[in-house]
Order: C-alpha cells, then sequence, then structure tokens
C-alpha cells in the first residue's frame, strides 16, 4: 500500500481527484501494475532555503524574497557531516536561490571532497549579485557542475515566467560563465540550461529543444553549454495557483495524466534521491518537500541517519506526480 | 446542439475510426508520421500546421496546433509571424487576381 500524503492542502489526493475527473495517481500505478518504490539512492539533494530574488510564476516551492526559510551553519555541518557517513556519488545543491545563502561557500568548500559529483542549481540573476566573484571562483576550484534556469531564448517567454529584465540579466551571467570556462570544450566545467514551459504546457522534447537553444545562443550571442534539460512544471505553489486563477488547472492536470508513461517510472529521480529541507528533515523529492511529505511518510532529521535510505522503501505519492511521469519523465 | 464548434469534441477525434477503422488506421499512421522529426523540425512542422490551421480557419486545429506549437518551444513571436505568412499568402491570392481584372478590363476599355 502507498502511504497516504499528509499534505498542507485542504483536499485529500482523491478529492481533488475526484474534482479534477482525474484517477488518483497511486491508481494508475497499480492499474497498470507498477509500485514506487527506492532504489539504490546516489543522490543528495540539498534545499539550502527558499529565499530568491526572483519571484518565477512556477515555482513549487514559492521561493521569493519574503520568504525567511533558510538552512542555518549547523543544520549544513550536519548535512556533510551525514554526506560523509553515507557516500553519496551526487551531490545536488538548490533552493530559493542557493546564492543567497551566507553559508553556500562553507558548504561548497566541505562538501565537494566528498561529493565525486557536486551540482549546483544556479539562478543565474542571484549568481550576477551575491558575492559573485567569490561563489565563482569557489565554483570552479571544486568543479561545481553549474545548472542554470534558461526557460527559453524568447525575453517574453522568459520574463513572463521569471521576472522583467530577466533574460537579459541571464545571457550576462552565461557570457560570465563561458569566459571563465564554463561550458566550453576541454575546461571540465559543466554548465547545464534547465528549461521548464512558460505556460500551462508540456515541455519540449529534450533533444529537440537543445539543438534548438545551442543553435540560437551560439549564432546570437556566442553562449555555448553542455546540456540541456526540459522539465514539466509541478502543479504545485505559486504554479498550482497560477493554474487554478488562470482557469488552466482541470485542463493542464488532464494532460499531464493523459501523457502517464509507465516507462518512467523505473527511472524517476525519487528512487535514488534524497532531498534534505533548509530545517534538516528529509524527503524523497523537491516536489514533497513542497508538500510537506516526508521520506517514506515519517519524519525523520538528517542528523539520525546513518546511511543511505533503505531500498525497497514505498515513496509517498500524489496527483503532483503525474508532472514526473508526463512523456520521457522528470529523471 | 449550442454550438457547432465545442472545444469538448476535439479529444473525441479518433472516434471517426469507429465507421471506417482500416481508413482511419491508414490516416492517423499517416498523420503521425508526417509531424514526425524528418527534414523539418516537429517545431518547424508545427508552425506551418498552425498557419495552414488559419487559412483553412479551423478552430480545432488552431486550439490543437496552438498548444502543439507551445509544447515543441515555439514563442508567440514566431507563432504570430507564422498566421502573418497565411495572411500574406490568402490576401495575395486575392490580389494576383488583378491581374486577371486588370487584363480583361484593358481588352475591354478604349
Amino acid at each position: 500500500m502507498v502511504p497516504e500524503l499528509t499534505s498542507a492542502d485542504t483536499l485529500s489526493d482523491a478529492e481533488r481527484s475526484s474534482a479534477h475527473g482525474l484517477e488518483p495517481f497511486s491508481g494508475c500505478l497499480a492499474r497498470h501494475g507498477l509500485e514506487l518504490n527506492r532504489g539504490q539512492t546516489n543522490t543528495l539533494q540539498i534545499n539550502v532555503g527558499l529565499i530568491c530574488n526572483q519571484v518565477c510564476r512556477h515555482c513549487h516551492l514559492e521561493a521569493g524574497p519574503n520568504r525567511s526559510e533558510i538552512m542555518s551553519k549547523k543544520t549544513i555541518e550536519e548535512v556533510v557531516a551525514y554526506a560523509k557517513r553515507a557516500s553519496f556519488p551526487v551531490v545536488d545543491i538548490t533552493g530559493g536561490a542557493p546564492e543567497m545563502n551566507p553559508h553556500l561557500g562553507y558548504l561548497i568548500e566541505n562538501i565537494a571532497p566528498v561529493a565525486p559529483r557536486l551540482m549546483m542549481r544556479a539562478n543565474l540573476t542571484a549568481l550576477a549579485k551575491e558575492n559573485t566573484d567569490y561563489l565563482l571562483r569557489l565554483c570552479m576550484a571544486n568543479r561545481v557542475v553549474i545548472a542554470a534556469s534558461f526557460p527559453a531564448v524568447s525575453a517574453s517567454q522568459t520574463d513572463s515566467q521569471r521576472g522583467k529584465g530577466v533574460l537579459e540579466k541571464s545571457i550576462t551571467m552565461l557570457k560570465k560563465l563561458n569566459d571563465l570556462g564554463y561550458g566550453r570544450d576541454g575546461t571540465g566545467l559543466e554548465l547545464n540550461l534547465v528549461s521548464n514551459p512558460t505556460g500551462a504546457f508540456l515541455p519540449a522534447s529534450q533533444d529537440q529543444a537543445e539543438k534548438r537553444f545551442r543553435r540560437y545562443l551560439e549564432t546570437k550571442w556566442g553562449l555555448s553549454f553542455n546540456n540541456l534539460f526540459t522539465f514539466a512544471n509541478v502543479p504545485l505553489g505559486r504554479f498550482r495557483t497560477w493554474l487554478a486563477d488562470s482557469g488552466n488547472l482541470d485542463s493542464y492536470m488532464k494532460k499531464l495524466s493523459a501523457s502517464f508513461n509507465p516507462c518512467a517510472v523505473e527511472g524517476l529521480m525519487c528512487r535514488t534521491l534524497l532531498s534534505v529541507n533548509w530545517e534538516g528533515y528529509l524527503f524523497d523529492c523537491d516536489f514533497n518537500l513542497a508538500m510537506g511529505v516526508y521520506l517514506a511518510g515519517r519524519k525523520r532529521h538528517i542528523s539520525e541517519m546513518d546511511d543511505l535510505p533503505e531500498p525497497g522503501t514505498q515513496i509517498p505519492t500524489g496527483n503532483h506526480c503525474y508532472a514526473c511521469t508526463a512523456g520521457s519523465g522528470f529523471t | 446542439m449550442d454550438t457547432y464548434y465545442d472545444p469538448k469534441d476535439l479529444p473525441k477525434f479518433a472516434d471517426i475510426g469507429e465507421e471506417a477503422p482500416e481508413l482511419a488506421k491508414k490516416f492517423f499512421d499517416y498523420y503521425g508520421a508526417v509531424f514526425a522529426e524528418g527534414e523539418l523540425t516537429e517545431r518547424e512542422k508545427a508552425l506551418i500546421a498552425l498557419a495552414v490551421a488559419h487559412a483553412v480557419q479551423c478552430p480545432y486545429c488552431i486550439d490543437a496546433y496552438t498548444q502543439t506549437c507551445l509544447e515543441r518551444g515555439a514563442s508567440l513571436g514566431e507563432m504570430t509571424e507564422a498566421v502573418h505568412v497565411t495572411t500574406a499568402i490568402r490576401g495575395g491570392a486575392s490580389l494576383v487576381h488583378a491581374t486577371q481584372m486588370r487584363k480583361i478590363a484593358k481588352k475591354l476599355s478604349m
């Protein structure tokens, strides 16, 4: 039996399904003879807080300048200590804007030695504002892979999702990263772009979008990057509010569920990722973190963990999971 | 029936196969193959389809290919330019017939 969600939402999963005429995600899995269980965990995703300089309309965490939740140095020390105990091949720093956590440098310096692959989800406009030169030197010295949000090559689409002037500022920061060697062949400094749709529709095919972005960014601005990832927007937080206010919620949920791809379930990131929030509590993914649904349905602090999470434990699901199983899936 | 065009009917498109399944299969197989990436990308084909949808003024097609264009990464600017192509061809197709009008008028006139 898949654990029940204890969502902050007032409606239960079944009630929300009924309201949207949707089959609950758990039922959809069962109908396909599937279960969502944890595999061998290989990634520690650290959400260092919800403070952000932007108020993106698709943000499932409702991050922004008015949020106060931020990971303390003490919690960062507990996260680093756990990473040393458990040994993760990949560590992925996210937020909010991670750049706005004053202890980000401490985290990078201390976790890099135990993280064979260290990634940071950079908000390019925050990276341009917050201790830029110090952070960039630190990222280069520790071979931090930078994953930068970059939804579209069109200013109107990017700015409508992320705020006025964001495309222009992002281009300036990407130029700086390229000048430092990020995204350039032979430097070993990896720069990836992440594109989320700028509305209530599914993302473009990753391969085709990557080709187009590469051609366009090279031709127009002389920019280069390593990989582009396209992800569906998850109907939680600020994006869910926008969907409801704009009258798109029902049709978007139906679109997601109609695009359910049973083959995507095996590769879902929640099967191999452990997410820790700004307070040090553990979740199966950043979306269950947004929902307040703990790892395997049980509230546990990172300081209580000795090893990697047990493979085979069931992952709590909800209808937001349809966003990760639509099309080629969210891996 | 309140209206000839109801957005709820669009998902029923595949139902036309109930009466003539073999023909429907041929059509939908062909349709799928046409829109797969080839010499043109899926995004370019979606923009062409959007332009044609405006030319044939099919509300179902406009709804479907507006969404498809967005899902293939097209911007509203590109989609608007595509519809201007429709408009230019439709307008041009009228205007170019003025050559006939002028030829006939010249023949009849002193």
